[in-house]
């Protein structure tokens, strides 16, 4: 009963001390409150005091915020840039042909032999460098990104979707958060990242982690929900423990789902790298972004194709390894 | 002691369900506390127990609260109240670790839906259970291969469940339950989603394994011709309540209700009845108007759908004998047409 009433009074409660706030820390305020009685003209224009200021309290929690624990994100920042610079300076030594082969073998292989794939997929990476001599290292560069931002989303991903998919509460609680993920605007984020990071290619990351993470979460989540409930009491009558479970049934099962959702992670992160681009990270962003200013409509383009031949053969090489699966646990009758 | 005590257990769904106990406790209806509550009353105050060795066959209709039931034996579903008893042990007393070894050890279950596992092969899916409790490859492969051979799929053991029939399924589904060796077998409509034909071979297959490893087998079916030919025992469930529980014959001769009645019209007596069930006794039958020469002698455990054709072409009478060849009863067509009348 009391619980009740305090779930209709909480938010009219604070809903009333949020106005008060506003009033009390606006500069524009009327001199006292009786005007508001005299003067009804702040009916008709949205009052100039019934703001909050949001803005105050964000930039000021963040300084401090920055000031305190700027020493952590400095550390997160030397590691992921280390990271970033030995695969990229690894991709970048190899000789270009070593990377096509490397390519090639790595689709053959996750596709389950299939020919046509892998050829096409092999000529794709070619006429990356085709296009562009530049080009070729600017894709390693986006590349490189790329693959450390997956990797981020994979750990995170990948164990927030299994505790959503066991616990009803956890995933009532982290929608919500996942649906701000992906609607707020990356400038956004991408303020507050180069703030935290610097320019370059870590707030890249940052935010493409922000931005990528939320469909791989939810892919996870659903397929481990999908697996058949049979299947599932069948594990737990022969005395299956949670660990046995997950890793023996849920998981494989729900496999196909979350190479779904490491693909979208895959394109998505691929978008991201282009936008990226405005906060300086290097790579094939950073062409469209110089057609753009220059007005040069050919080059922009170019980059633009090389970025679809990336992103072909990236969605190439996670989707035949998910098919792969799929077509494992369903074979054709 | 019986194998499986199951002592007053209700079970209700929805949010606050020991509030609501109460109110089942005095007896309203499946229907009303749904109305003025909004719970589901799965088992109301089921009472039975079940003896080592038999299969005990619990029917009803769909939400009738039978596959509800099987699932607080190996505890897969809590009971609101209630205990249930295996080897004499209270199953709902056990903490996490023991319930694990619990289901590993006793019991085993065969599902409707066969609830395979998509992603391993046959001889993966009927070790499961045996790699659940870390025997080793070698070894559990070993004992699956045994039972893979014992339902009939030589050969099948490297292909996935989707590649094999309904049926084919099915038999892995109980090879895998068998695979752990367990006392107690749980069937949940193990059957019901296959074809007539296939569906009355895997009733034999059952019954011929049943004559050779005596488990104890609690089978859950909504098909009363199933479980007559089934079972040992027959329990019968209507909207969470146990109407009837008895010998498939009493279920026949004597239903406890209008539901039972309902469901045991159509039934094919000769096919459930046996001679010993309706005969006349020895001391009751006036031998006098028998003809020696058209007598014939039959086992006391024979349908009577072997009898009947005997009775009928030439007014013969049956001479019911027990395991050691003494007389014990009589059958005429008067016997046979009395226990042929539909109940009406």
């Amino acid at each position: 009963m009391i619980r009740k009433l305090l779930t209709y009074f909480t938010f009219p409660i604070i809903f009333v001390w949020l106005l008060v706030v506003s009033y009390n820390s606006s500069k524009r305020k009327p001199d006292s409150a009786m005007e508001l009685l005299t003067d009804p003209s702040w009916l008709y224009d949205w009052p100039k005091w019934l703001d909050i200021p949001l803005m105050k309290w964000i930039n000021d929690g963040f300084k401090v915020f920055n000031e305190k624990y700027g020493i952590y994100f400095e550390v997160i920042n030397d590691f992921l840039l280390g990271a970033i610079l030995s695969l990229k300076k690894f991709l970048i030594v190899l000789p270009w042909p070593v990377v096509i082969a490397l390519v090639v073998a790595i689709v053959f292989f996750s596709s389950g032999r299939k020919l046509g794939t892998t050829v096409f997929v092999g000529i794709c990476t070619f006429f990356i460098g085709f296009l562009h001599p530049k080009f070729w290292d600017k894709a390693i560069e986006t590349t490189s990104i790329m693959i450390i931002g997956i990797l981020i989303c994979i750990i995170i991903g990948i164990p927030l979707g299994i505790a959503m998919a066991r616990n009803n509460k956890l995933r009532n609680a982290i929608l919500p958060v996942l649906d701000l993920m992906q609607t707020i605007p990356s400038f956004c984020y991408l303020i507050p990242g180069i703030m935290l990071f610097g320019l370059g290619a870590v707030p890249a990351i940052i935010a493409t982690v922000i931005y990528a993470v939320p469909p791989l979460v939810r892919l996870t989540d659903l397929g481990i929900t999908l697996v058949d409930t049979e299947v599932i009491e069948a594990a737990e009558a022969f005395g299956a423990s949670k660990r046995q479970k997950l890793l023996g049934v849920q998981l494989p099962l729900a496999l196909p789902n979350i190479m779904q959702g490491i693909n979208q992670c895959t394109m998505m992160a691929l978008a991201m790298v282009v936008i990226a681009s405005m906060i300086g990270t290097r790579g094939l962003g950073d062409e469209v972004l110089l057609g753009l200013q220059q007005l040069n409509v050919g080059k922009a383009t170019e980059a633009g194709l090389a970025i679809v031949l990336l992103a072909i053969v990236l969605d190439r090489i996670t989707q035949a390894y998910g098919k792969k699966i799929q077509d494992r646990n369903q074979p054709p009758k | 002691m019986s194998k499986i005590e199951i002592n007053n257990i209700y079970k209700i769904f929805g949010p606050n369900p020991q509030q609501i106990m109460p109110m089942v406790k005095d007896g309203a209806s499946k229907e009303q506390v749904m109305e003025e509550t909004g719970h589901t009353v799965g088992l109301d105050n089921v009472s039975l127990s079940i003896e080592e060795g038999e299969i005990f066959v619990c029917m009803g209709l769909s939400g009738s609260g039978k596959s509800t039931l099987i699932r607080h034996i190996n505890r897969l579903i809590d009971p609101t109240a209630g205990e249930v008893l295996v080897n004499n042990v209270d199953v709902c007393s056990l903490d996490e670790k023991e319930i694990l070894e619990f289901r590993k050890k006793t019991m085993s279950m065969v599902f409707q839906r066969f609830g395979l596992f998509p992603h391993k092969t046959i001889i993966e899916n009927v070790a499961y259970g045996l790699e659940i409790q870390e025997v080793p490859e070698d070894q559990r492969h070993e004992i699956a291969q045994g039972q893979i051979k014992a339902v009939g799929l030589e050969g099948f053991e490297h292909q996935y469940p989707a590649q094999l029939s309904g049926g084919m399924q099915q038999r892995v589904g109980l090879a895998r339950a068998l695979a752990t060796n367990p006392e107690i077998l749980l069937m949940d409509e193990a059957f019901s989603a296959l074809d007539p034909l296939i569906r009355s071979e895997m009733q034999n297959q059952l019954v011929e394994l049943q004559a050779k490893l005596k488990k104890t087998i609690v089978f859950i079916t909504h098909d009363l011709d199933e479980s007559l030919k089934l079972g040992d025992h027959i329990g019968i469930l209507n909207g969470g309540r146990l109407v009837q529980v008895g010998k498939p014959e009493d279920i026949i001769l004597n239903p406890a209700d209008d539901y039972v009645k309902a469901f045991v019209k159509d039934v094919n007596r000769s096919k459930v009845l046996r001679a010993r069930t309706i005969m006349t006794k020895l001391d009751k039958f006036d031998k006098s108007s028998v003809n020696p020469s058209s007598t014939y002698k039959y086992d006391e455990d024979t349908y009577i759908e072997d009898i009947v054709p005997k009775v009928l072409k030439d007014r013969s009478t049956i001479e019911v004998i027990d395991k050691e060849g003494m007389t014990t009863g009589f059958i005429t067509s008067d016997e046979l047409s009395v226990a042929l009348t539909k109940t009406k």
